[in-house]
């Protein structure tokens, strides 16, 4: 895969970050919403996908007080005022762990060009969609 | 690193950024503002109160042009941009206004 180049001013690239691990036990998922909110500023067109163990990243009513680590789940939910507006979920991995978009947390943004009218983020996608979407990237990171 | 009030002592990092967002207070605040020389006005105290309730509900610090926004959103355009903000916090409304908030430093502020 190539260099992002985002030197050019004026040039729109597709970045994908690609969540494969779950949200605790390691610091996978953390870093990427990381790196996805201080990259939210080169204007790029981002998306996340969450896939395997990543759907439970944005599962809700998350409780993390019996491991003694921050719940960072909310801050998913900022991540429209981030102008980040696109979560691809995979329903396989959903279905695989028994979940369903009734599960997720309810993460939304507001559409600028359309009155600011308040519209879901996330996009519960089948496999081969979401292989397309990736196709269609021109930097994946995956975490 | 510490700040003293009251006898008390309050954990910082080398930049002044409280250790524990916990043991925040109102007077902590002010001390904090005066190691910035700031006087707390009702303005300051409005973006310091706005920061507050934004960790609240996401966990995190937002970064200044997200804060403009929301900012803008809540309190109208004359509130809700740059100049605004940076003549109340001069050295940058995220990181001292924050630091003032007891609040992490933001994510991706250098």
């Amino acid at each position: 895969m190539e260099e992002p180049d985002v030197s050019q001013p004026g040039v729109t690239k597709k970045f994908m970050y690609v969540n494969r691990r779950a949200p605790y036990g390691t610091v996978y998922a953390l870093e990427s919403l990381e790196v996805v909110l201080i990259g939210a500023a080169f204007d790029q067109d981002v998306s996340l996908a969450f896939l395997d163990d990543g759907v439970f990243q944005i599962v809700k009513g998350q409780d993390t007080a019996g491991i003694g680590m921050k719940n960072f789940s909310p801050t998913y939910r900022a991540l429209g005022d981030y102008e980040v507006t696109k979560l691809y979920v995979e329903k396989e991995s959903l279905e695989t762990r028994g979940l369903s978009e009734d599960d997720l947390l309810e993460i939304t943004y507001e559409d600028e060009d359309d009155d600011w009218a308040e519209k879901p983020s996330i996009h519960v996608v089948k496999r081969d969609e979401m292989t397309q979407l990736m196709a269609q990237q021109d930097v994946i990171l995956s975490f | 690193m510490a700040y003293e009030l009251n006898g008390t002592t309050y954990e910082h990092d080398e930049e002044g950024y409280l250790a524990d967002i916990n043991v925040w207070n109102k007077e902590l605040a002010e001390l904090i503002a005066k190691e910035e020389n700031l006087d707390m006005s009702e303005e300051h105290w409005e973006v310091v109160n706005f920061l507050r309730d934004y960790y609240e509900e996401y966990q995190i610090a937002p970064a200044i042009r997200v804060l403009v926004k929301a900012m803008k959103k809540s309190f109208g355009p004359e509130k809700g941009n740059n100049k605004y903000l940076y003549t109340l916090y001069p050295y940058g409304p995220a990181k001292q206004a924050c630091k003032i908030a007891g609040l992490p430093k933001p994510t991706g502020c250098v």
